[in-house]
């Protein structure tokens, strides 16, 4: 178990990189406590997956370093790193039984049999696969393997971490739930570093304490999930977390107050006068609609359609031409001529994409 | 409910049974008409059931060029699959290289029996033969027309030579198929190469390992152009496999009825041995799957 530094960590495929597009990952300074669950999440192509590889030395970044610690790790072969790492498609020794492929790694590093067999039954009961132990794991199902995978990924207890690129993608949704809430349970029983990568927000929500949201090989914003929920550094993590994702609004600011859709907003902060393409975001949960005959002060809206969760519906809604998102309780009325209201102290600004800090 | 019997589809696969007739099945059974008759020319045909594999089965002459055939299949495979094995795994997996390797390979695929025997009837020569006449000035007394074991081992090294690249090839199509992520997870795992060789490379090669091994079986089996162009035989009759001795039996001794039975013999044989070969090896398959889908 180690603290995990990355240090000016940058990674261009092919090499000898001339421009900033070259880079499959750039740039990158970070600090992985130790212990911590980490998730590492955003579209696919983001460089998740590339700088995972980093991580466990399957690639070598083309500039800075790698510490695990205080050791430098940057060149360091995968073998020596001792990381653990979880595929995204389940990797098995076919010609191996499960118990086999789960005591590998461990018969590899020359582990004694009498450490072995203990602890390839405790991982078989983890993954409730006791019954399968003496099986050949070729004819096995996809969500068999991966399981054997997930478990090969958990059987050495002293790795310096465990990475795991997408390893639920297989598995179907009902055990995808329950192996998450393991992983979890295990991470927090344990206390590995764990770094998971995913595109499924709700997977990383749940498993991590801290989430790294990812596009175009940069971390955008590295925090917790509540972070990431209230305050979006960057419009893309308020449009990529939360179901539905942020709305925004283009306007104009002028010190605490924001126009938009010919409508003035009154801010909490005072902005000044920024400059750039500036935008106002609000979370779809702290939209209200109000009837227009009570109250008059707000964007008048246009409902054109409604979603129903169950304990909740998502109302889409028109103003002038922006289209935004309301997530109201099912039972909430909608009124016929509504207007939306925003939770003041719920606004984010955003100057070119980037949040913007106003001052009280 | 009331079906339509309607037959004349059958009419569609008459060109095939033609086809099939004439090219297989109708000179088979002439040579299966020859093996139970004796014949002294002017197209007489005498009636001798089954007497030509009664003399067969207590022929010394065919069950030493058995002996003989199979104790060649079973060295060149032996050489052939380790060797193809270890080039495919040197090969490296992608780049211009790899082109230029694989024609290099396929070379020796490409050039006809006879010039092969040629070739090497040339090379090893001991007067002039590059091979030979420098094996000869080295001091070793190599002559592969005077002695059986040279003429055995300058077999071999030429079916070697014309044949590992056809095992090669295949291994290498097996190796390249291997997702990487097998051997990135071997890589975390900490496996050595031979472990990663053991239990990745090896398990993902066995099908085309398995169509490599039966096509290098039967080709060896029916080997007859090279060595009859190298050594024709000899010295003796060391290296008369089956197929040199079938013909010199049939257009040398015009004995028609017992090369023909021994051409049917012969034919069962490789059948035989390779249907036994290729139901062990899928057998090994199911079991592996069967034990392993239960749950």
């Amino acid at each position: 178990m180690a603290k995990i530094v990355l240090e000016n960590l940058a990674h261009a495929y092919g090499g000898n990189p001339q421009q900033e597009s070259d880079y499959a990952l750039k740039r990158i300074n970070y600090v992985w406590n130790d212990g911590e669950a980490c998730a590492l999440l955003g579209p696919s192509g983001c460089g998740k997956t590339t700088l995972l590889n980093i991580i466990s030395g399957l690639l070598e970044p083309s500039e800075g370093r790698v510490y695990f610690d205080d050791t430098d790790v940057t060149h360091v072969p995968t073998k020596d790193k001792n990381i653990a790492q979880v595929f995204q498609f389940p990797v098995v020794y076919d010609t191996m039984t499960v118990a086999e492929n789960l005591a590998f790694p461990l018969v590899n590093r020359g582990f004694d049999q009498a450490k072995i067999i203990p602890r390839v039954e405790e991982i078989l009961d983890l993954l409730s696969l006791r019954h399968m132990a003496n099986v050949k794991a070729k004819g096995l199902t996809a969500d068999q393997k991966q399981k054997i995978s997930l478990g090969r990924g958990l059987v050495r207890q002293d790795v310096n971490a465990v990475l795991f690129d997408e390893p639920l993608t297989v598995i179907d949704p009902l055990m995808k739930w329950e192996l998450r809430t393991q992983l979890r349970a295990l991470q927090q029983k344990v206390g590995q570093t764990m770094i998971y990568v995913t595109h499924d927000q709700i997977e990383a929500l749940t498993f991590a304490d801290r989430i790294a949201v990812m596009l175009d090989g940069a971390i955008l914003q590295f925090g917790t999930p509540r972070e990431l929920f209230e305050r979006p550094s960057h419009t893309f993590v308020g449009y990529f977390i939360g179901s539905p994702g942020m709305n925004f609004f283009p306007c104009e600011i002028k010190d605490d107050r924001a126009t938009l859709v010919g409508q003035n907003i009154e801010l909490k902060e005072s902005y000044g006068e920024p400059i750039g393409k500036l935008e106002l975001g609000i979370r779809p949960e702290f939209v209200s609609l109000h009837d227009r005959a009570i109250r008059s002060e707000g964007l008048p809206v246009v409902v054109e359609s409604v979603e129903h969760l169950g304990r909740n519906k998502i109302v889409r809604l028109l103003s002038g031409d922006s289209k935004f998102s309301a997530l109201l309780s099912e039972h909430a009325d909608i009124p016929k001529h509504a207007v939306a209201q925003f939770d003041a102290d719920r606004i984010c600004i955003y100057q070119d994409s980037h949040i913007l800090d106003g001052e009280v | 409910m009331n079906k339509t019997w309607n037959n004349k589809a059958w009419w569609m696969v008459v060109p095939v049974v033609l086809l099939v007739a004439f090219s297989a099945i109708i000179p088979l059974m002439t040579v299966v008409n020859y093996a139970f008759q004796d014949t002294f020319g002017n197209n007489e045909f005498y009636w001798v059931g089954v007497e030509w594999f009664d003399d067969l089965m207590k022929s010394d002459r065919f069950f030493d060029a058995l002996q003989r055939n199979i104790l060649f299949s079973c060295i060149i495979l032996a050489i052939e699959v380790p060797l193809g094995i270890m080039i495919a795994l040197s090969l490296p997996k992608s780049g211009w290289k790899v082109n230029v390797y694989l024609v290099l390979m396929a070379l020796p695929l490409l050039i006809p029996w006879n010039v092969v025997g040629t070739i090497w009837q040339v090379f090893s020569r001991s007067d002039i033969g590059l091979l030979g006449n420098t094996l000869v000035s080295l001091g070793f007394d190599y002559n592969y027309t005077r002695d059986v074991l040279d003429a055995w081992i300058t077999i071999v090294a030429m079916d070697v030579w014309h044949w590992t690249s056809l095992v090669v090839l295949l291994s290498y199509s097996g190796l390249v198929a291997i997702p990487d992520a097998y051997f990135q997870a071997a890589r975390i795992d900490g496996a050595s190469k031979w472990a990663t060789f053991r239990y990745i490379q090896f398990p993902k090669m066995r099908g085309v390992l398995t169509i490599a091994i039966l096509l290098r079986f039967m080709d060896s089996f029916k080997i007859y152009t090279e060595p009859m162009v190298l050594t024709g035989g000899g010295p003796g009759n060391s290296t008369t496999f089956m197929s040199i001795d079938l013909v010199k039996m049939a257009i040398g001794q015009f004995d028609l009825g017992p090369a023909a039975a021994m051409s049917l013999v012969y034919f069962m044989i490789i059948l035989l041995i390779c249907y036994a070969f290729f139901t062990v090896v899928t057998n090994m398959d199911k079991a592996d799957t069967k034990t392993g889908s239960k749950s």
